[in-house]
């Protein structure tokens, strides 16, 4: 166990290359439009998942309205698309330049708060922000939503059919991971992590904990806002039902259940916790008591959620030490 | 129309904040925010209404049965769900995610089994009204507000005059110290979660009276309205949370009538986001010294 452990975190890039390398070529073998529909929201979901995971695993900053940054990157797109016929690229623009926007606005009340008073200041972001989409008529046709929107159009070239919208979103979640990646892996990365364990402890080291923390904060509101104009556009139709604080939990719940602060475990967790609900459709009315109940289990089992103990370059570290003392 | 929407506002108010002492106590003892409490207020409005109309006997003896059993509710919460994470020494974000579940069975097992809609609700405590110049009170909103004041004067001494209150205070100061000097703390903490669900069933009830309704989704609306009331009073202090419940229910009333009532939610959060900015503690919070 240990060994497979240890080879899978030296070799965990040509692990993930490989994972991404099988989701693309899944497509060419599978025929079902469900299973392919399945795949786009699990992607979809970990997307949102990784964003959280960003902020709440590796900054520590906890949030329960997140969900109100995708509420408005998907309307942003909508509007953008069913009343002025943008192109998708420049509707993403938009969403993730808005989205940003309030996240900076956002953050720069919330972040000067500690601990509760932050998260439950979150949660009211997104209360007021659903109400608006509500009561805001004339823009969002409030909780009638809005339908209708059409598929993505790429310099002229139409994505309808499930397959591409696959791929889109495969590429979406590739530049979340490789964006995220490259932040915990750089500099800046151990600079959150330091103002994750201690914050206290960071300021005294020298780290400008404002600065980071409003950078992370935006940049996650800002994937957030992209993965609602995909939202907007896959679905075809939005309404401010989806965009609720029970909502945002159930992604916080996504990134908890698979392990804070490690991206394979937000994959993992967020696949699972996405497709678990489907598995248990046969239940009917009683799916949501069943799926409250194993949430409550699972977090009594494994409080630290999937791999959320689990430290890949930890491990790696430890396997180069015996490595040199193997000798004797 | 000012001066009513006043009393209508108080008497809201007064109701947040008996809900509001229920998260401030257990945010208290344990420094997590407890998200079923909601859907406890709900569910103790329901039980009420559930045996009353099942068993057709004295409605006073129903309630107080439904407080019972929602205490029980409580407290299994704490005691087979947030004791072994405690164990565990998980992470207080774990216990928030269990409170969270325990929010989804419950409301999920009120829409299952006792009903998916909206429910009539009998007033027993209706006698009448009398007008204070252009407004009108109601019998129901003077013994709501008559009830709200008792239980905080009774809250209030078992906190600050009883020795379990003692032991909370212990608790929530240090509660490895306190476990130390010989405190239960386990069984602290039980008896806040007992009390915290036995207000929550209290407000429930008198609330469904109030509005003579009730349905299995009003506990998220409210929950999240008395957390904004105890994080605006300071979390963790009484007489914040009351305060906290009081301006809440208010502002609610009045931003409803003057403004627009589509926004009605809005105005809790738009107020407690206002008086977060300026007062990063709340109103009634201690600032917290920070050491490494």
């Amino acid at each position: 166990m240990k060994m497979v452990k240890v080879f899978f975190a030296k070799n965990l890039k040509w692990f993930t290359i490989l994972f991404f390398g099988l989701l693309a070529v899944l497509p060419f073998f599978m025929t079902s439009n469900y299973g392919m529909r399945m795949l786009t929201v699990c992607m979809l979901y970990v997307m949102m998942a990784f964003s959280l995971n960003l902020l709440t695993g590796f900054l520590g900053v906890m949030t329960i309205g997140h969900i109100a940054f995708m509420g408005i990157g998907a309307y942003t797109a909508a509007i953008l698309v069913k009343n002025y016929h943008w192109e998708t690229l420049p509707c993403y623009l938009a969403a993730i330049l808005l989205s940003g926007f309030f996240g900076l606005l956002l953050s720069l009340a919330a972040l000067k708060l500690q601990g509760y008073y932050m998260t439950i200041l979150t949660l009211g972001f997104c209360e007021i922000v659903r109400l608006v989409e509500i009561n805001w008529e004339s823009l969002t046709r409030g909780a009638l939503g809005i339908s209708g929107i059409s598929a993505p159009v790429f310099f002229g070239i139409r994505l309808s059919s499930r397959r591409s919208i696959y791929y889109l979103m495969l590429v979406l979640l590739i530049l979340t991971l490789l964006l995220i990646w490259s932040i915990i892996n750089s500099k800046a990365g151990n600079a959150i992590m330091a103002i994750r364990e201690d914050e206290l402890a960071a300021r005294a080291m020298g780290i400008h904990v404002f600065k980071y923390k409003t950078i992370v904060f935006v940049l996650s509101a800002m994937i957030m806002g992209l993965a609602g104009a995909f939202y907007a556009q896959y679905m075809t139709y939005i309404d401010p039902g989806v965009f609720t604080v029970s909502a945002s939990l159930n992604i916080l719940i996504m990134a908890i259940f698979g392990g804070l602060g490690n991206l394979l475990g937000t994959i993992i967790g967020a696949s699972v916790l996405t497709i678990l609900p489907e598995m248990i459709r046969f239940l009917a009315e009683y799916r949501n008591l069943i799926y409250g109940i194993l949430i409550i289990i699972l977090m009594l089992v494994k409080p630290d959620g999937l791999l959320g103990s689990v430290n890949f370059k930890y491990i790696r570290q430890q396997a180069s030490v015996q490595k040199e003392n193997g000798g004797e | 129309m000012f001066l009513q929407q006043l009393i209508n506002g108080l008497t809201l108010g007064s109701i947040y904040a008996l809900i509001a002492i229920g998260y401030s106590l257990v945010f208290g003892v344990l420094q997590i925010v407890n998200f079923a409490n909601g859907s406890i207020y709900m569910l103790g409005g329901f039980l009420t209404l559930v045996l009353y109309n099942k068993f057709r006997i004295n409605f006073l003896l129903c309630f107080a049965l439904a407080l019972i059993i929602n205490g029980f509710v409580g407290f299994c919460l704490d005691r087979f769900a947030l004791r072994h994470l405690r164990q565990k020494k998980a992470t207080k974000l774990v216990g928030l995610i269990t409170t969270m579940g325990f929010a989804t069975v419950i409301e999920n097992f009120v829409m299952l089994f006792f009903s998916n809609a909206t429910v009539p609700y009998p007033n027993k405590i209706d006698f009448g009204s009398f007008s204070i110049g252009s407004a009108v009170v109601s019998s129901t909103q003077v013994i709501i507000f008559l009830v709200v004041l008792v239980l905080l004067l009774l809250m209030s001494w078992v906190v600050y005059g009883t020795k379990v209150g003692k032991a909370m205070r212990a608790v929530s100061q240090n509660a490895d110290a306190a476990k130390l000097m010989g405190i239960d703390v386990n069984g602290v903490i039980a008896m806040t979660f007992i009390l915290s669900a036995v207000l929550a069933g209290i407000s429930g009830t008198m609330v469904g009276m109030y509005y003579q309704m009730i349905d299995f989704t009003s506990g998220f609306s409210i929950g999240m309205k008395t957390m904004a009331a105890a994080v605006l009073g300071g979390v963790g202090s009484l007489p914040g949370a009351v305060t906290g419940g009081l301006i809440i229910g208010v502002v609610e009333s009045l931003g409803a009538s003057y403004i627009s009532s589509a926004y009605r939610n809005a105005f809790a959060f738009a107020v407690l986001i206002i008086v977060i900015l300026f007062l990063p503690n709340g109103l009634f919070g201690k600032e917290k010294v920070t050491k490494v």
